[in-house]
């Protein structure tokens, strides 16, 4: 099933929008500056409708079917949330307003300041990094400046462990520094003594996901932060796996100094198809005049409390224009507002007690790279006995002819033919024992028809895709337009 | 329990099949000392209450229905068609995530593409990719882009103190460990031929904005002129585009810009306080490995069918890790599709309309506001939608009368930007402005003013 493209249903002199006449008169324009084509497609606002709600019924989706993609915490995304963004008091301002004219927008800030916060242990968060990756950057920057503001400028080193994602060592190069990795050890742990033998006067910090990217809580985390710390490092908290941390421990309090955020993820605001999410920081105190400006702070004078923009002293600068993804930033309230304290709690161990649950029908299936009780999600191998030639990818193709979005595949590295088992609290007993059901049939056909896997999947808008084609020189098309 | 099907039964069964006796017997490698905290947060709320109280905070604020507003400087009310939200409230496009699996996503996919295609048909360029998080980093991407292009063995950037002031910012902020020098915004020059004069053999790229943060238009002419002398030192032009303002003056493509980028907000993004927008960032084939983001491409599946995947992936940090052009993983894709769905729906015809109107009614203020006594336009150059009005008292005072007084956001402070322009306002006028909204405007500054 393929859909034209928008430039291959244009039909010149169409269009969608009628603006009203123009109410004041025409005025010169300035010779020599104007362009001739504009070439935007022409096209009604039936075709237009049509053509995206058939691209949309393309999609697999949290709202269409499970979507257990791992480290993504792809959970249901509350409709509530997108009214309250939608309220015309938050859509239709200004960011340049005076600070008077949206003490209401600042509340809604200050007050997922200090959510962030309490729930993580920090002092002091900042709201405007806008993707995860964003806020590392974010963090890594804060890590670089402060030691150096101790006029500790030879240190230029980040360890970043062997399971971490991509972004941990890409934000390091982006910041200037150097990475070095840390091997894990046979339970999945950072491995102590390599960790030691790296810790020197040259380490900014360490970039630490925890639980980590194979499931697993460290065992040894207390004394992970507490070597970094003895050698005058930092702890870096990638903050993607924290769903399974709500309540159960705070980051802070694990020896983090910096972490990130995924509202997308933990906090139930959607994916987009990718963005955009918010990546929201929270410091220690130490670190707190660091942070991207501006913040919103409590203050008072003669006439009562208000809130006001603040810069903090020594700022990195801003990460971005203005003050992060405000609309992404009212679903995350609106939702802690709803779970509280108790219901966080709640998300935290359904996630987990969901993912064990998971693991337990399906670990005597597949190998089980590390063998121990997980957090809010596992790794399993894509590998069955007796079919040599099928592998992860197949796998998950397979699954998609049984209705399921694939789990992440090929991450993290260091497991081969990783799949990442992500179900999320959201997930009904019911959709997890029918997911293992269709992973137990799959190894069964793998046995007795690997081709059937070969060459699935069947049931969808297209079969497999030709990836190379598409980034190929000679064969690359990157644009439909009059003149690409 | 909101958003948790499983019901006290369930959990039991799903325990027993692990093991265990309680859940909290799952975290026993969390450390027994700060297990389980209580979290100090307010009492929770059904979605009744939690409805009250956002709209309550939401009514707190002075939002831009109940106010005649002039205020731009880089984030703009245009008209947004209802199919815009229609299509961006599917939740089969917003409860998707990155679209790793191309068989079941070619919803996503598809739109990013005619997004791309798009871009490059507004800016001439001939690639754009999905998109960066707003104006902003986009330009910090695009030195990034251009240091690569250099490999690295150049290290200085010149900028325009016309670039919008925190597009500067966020520049130095991403690039502070990375060991530039970064020339060209000290003071408020006034033409490209100064910006020229200092690019030399170690400039990675020269980055001007047009029309510039203060509105005002630099004709191709010139900008060619800037383009031919960053690329007689080995640098890339960089240009900062209002996407609106492509609608009717020529695209950079025409001028030789070797990157195009800009905040795309304009484009059937709300205002939402600043945030999501998105970055747009379109560039020549030539620096296609050497640009950062996501791309989609065009390919085909096993039976010939066309589809779409993503495409180049080995410039990423999911593949290089610290080789990778960027970290950034994700694009702003559902901003991206708002704005493929606004450019479609504006099509040929209607994109020149806003923009035109953008134009004419501009000018009208302007001249309009020409006549006051003690105010002055700056009329050096064209503009497009903004321009600088210097004002008989201080801007502040002027500003807050005007909303206290008036219910109109006359513009911005340039004062906080530029020294040199302290009695400076920027008025920026789109078609959402009726000719009533302006009379009322320049009634109020004779007023105020007098």
């Amino acid at each position: 099933m393929t859909e034209p493209l928008l430039y291959e249903i244009s039909r010149p002199d169409r269009s969608s929008c009628r603006l009203p006449e123009l109410d004041v008169p025409e005025a010169e324009l300035p010779a020599g500056y104007g362009r001739e084509e504009l070439p935007l497609p022409e096209v009604s606002e039936i075709d237009l409708m049509r053509h995206y709600v058939r691209l949309s019924q393309l999609n697999h989706a949290v709202d269409t079917g499970f979507y257990p993609l791992g480290s993504c915490t792809m959970k249901y995304n509350p409709k509530v949330n997108e009214a309250m963004s939608r309220l015309p008091g938050f859509v239709q301002l200004h960011p340049l307003q005076p600070s008077e004219s949206v003490q209401g927008a600042m509340e809604v800030m200050h007050g997922l300041q200090g959510f962030l916060g309490e729930i993580s242990g920090f002092p002091a968060v900042s709201l405007q990094p806008a993707a995860g990756a964003h806020g590392e950057l974010t963090g890594v920057l804060i890590m670089r400046k402060a030691l150096y503001d101790r006029g500790e400028t030879q240190r230029n080193v980040i360890l970043v462990p062997d399971s971490a994602h991509g972004t941990n060592p890409a934000t390091t190069t982006m910041s200037g520094l150097q990475v070095v990795e840390i091997p894990s050890d046979d339970r999945g742990n950072v491995d102590l003594d390599a960790l030691r033998s790296h810790l020197d006067d040259r380490v900014v910090g360490l970039m630490l996901t925890n639980p980590n990217t194979l499931g697993l809580f460290d065992e040894n985390v207390l004394e992970v932060t507490r070597l970094v710390h003895e050698a005058g490092g930092l702890v870096y908290g990638d903050g993607a796996n924290l769903n399974a941390l709500l309540g159960i421990c705070k980051p802070a309090e694990l020896g983090f100094d910096v972490l990130h955020f995924n509202l997308h993820k933990t906090f139930s605001t959607p994916h987009g198809g990718g963005g955009p999410g918010a990546g929201p920081v929270g410091v220690t105190a130490e670190l707190s005049p660091f942070l991207p400006s501006p913040l919103v702070v409590a203050r008072e004078d003669d006439e009562g409390p208000f809130l006001a923009w603040h810069t903090p002293a020594k700022s990195i600068g801003p990460v971005k224009s203005f003050y992060g993804n405000f609309g992404v930033l009212v679903r995350a309230y609106t939702y802690i507002r709803m779970l509280g304290g108790p219901g966080l709690r709640r998300v935290a161990e359904n996630a987990v007690l969901n993912a064990n649950y998971l693991l337990s029908l399906v670990r005597d299936i597949y190998p089980l790279p590390y063998d121990r009780s997980c957090m809010h999600e596992f790794v399993i191998e894509g590998r069955i006995e007796g079919a040599p030639d099928v592998r992860a990818l197949d796998i998950s193709k397979r699954l998609m002819d049984y209705g399921f979005h694939p789990p992440t595949n090929y991450f993290p590295l260091i497991v081969p033919e990783a799949l990442m088992i992500e179900p999320t609290e959201t997930e009904s007993k019911e959709t997890l024992d029918a997911f293992a059901d269709a992973l137990a049939r799959i190894a069964e056909e793998a046995r007795s028809d690997p081709d059937l896997l070969h060459n699935a999947p069947y049931t969808t808008p297209l079969s497999r895709l030709d990836e190379v084609r598409a980034s190929h020189p000679r064969t690359m098309r990157l644009c439909y337009a009059p003149g690409c | 329990m909101p958003y948790i099907p499983n019901t006290d039964g369930d959990r039991a069964a799903m325990l027993e099949a692990i093991g265990l006796e309680r859940v909290e017997d799952l975290f026993r490698d969390v450390p027994e000392e700060v297990r389980f905290p209580r979290l100090e947060l307010p009492t929770p709320l059904s979605e009744l209450e939690v409805q009250r109280e956002l709209l309550m905070l939401s009514e707190e604020n002075t939002d831009l229905n109940h106010t005649i507003c002039f205020l731009g400087a880089g984030a703009y009310r245009h008209f947004v068609p209802h199919v815009v939200d229609q299509v961006i409230s599917r939740s089969e496009f917003y409860t998707a995530y990155t679209p790793y699996q191309p068989e079941i996503s070619q919803g996503t996919l598809q739109a990013i593409f005619e997004y791309q295609s798009m871009i490059c048909a507004l800016t001439g360029m001939e690639v754009s990719n999905a998109s960066h998080y707003d104006g902003a980093t986009a330009v910090a991407e695009a030195v990034i882009t251009a240091l690569n292009v250099g490999r690295h063995k150049r290290s200085r950037v010149v900028l325009s103190p016309t670039l919008h002031p925190q597009y500067r910012a966020v520049t130095r902020t991403y690039t502070q460990g990375m060991g530039l020098t970064i020339v060209g915004d000290e003071v408020l020059g006034d033409s490209l031929e100064e910006l020229a004069a200092l690019c030399d053999s170690d400039t990675a790229c020269v980055i001007a904005q047009n029309p510039d943060f203060l509105g005002r238009l630099h004709s191709p002419v010139e900008l060619r002129a800037l383009a031919d002398a960053a690329h007689g030192c080995g640098a890339l032009l960089v240009v900062a585009a209002d996407p609106i303002s492509l609608g009717m003056f020529a695209p950079p493509g025409e001028y030789e810009a070797d990157v195009v980028v800009g905040e795309g907000q304009a484009l059937g993004n709300g205002l939402n306080f600043g945030g999501p927008g998105l970055g747009f960032f379109a560039t020549r084939l030539k620096y296609l490995r050497s640009m950062a983001g996501r791309l989609v491409g065009e390919t085909v599946d096993t039976q010939g069918r066309r589809g779409f995947v993503l495409s180049l992936s080995t410039r990423e940090q999911h593949i290089r890790r610290e080789k990778a052009s960027s970290n950034i993983c994700t694009n702003q894709a559902l901003c991206a599709l708002a704005a493929g769905v606004y450019m479609a729906a504006m099509g040929k015809q209607g994109l020149r309309t806003v923009a035109e109107h953008c134009y004419h009614k501009a000018h009208y203020a302007a001249g309009r506001i020409a006549e006051l006594p003690g105010y002055q336009v700056l009329s050096d150059r064209p503009f497009f939608k903004e321009f600088v009005v210097r004002c008989p008292r201080p801007v502040d005072e002027t500003l807050q009368e005007l909303l206290d007084e008036w219910d109109i956001l006359a513009g911005y402070e340039l004062g906080r930007d530029y020294p040199e322009l302290a009695d400076g306002l920027l008025v920026c006028v789109t078609e959402m402005n009726s000719r009533e909204e302006i009379d009322t405007l320049v009634a109020a500054l004779a007023e105020v003013g007098a």
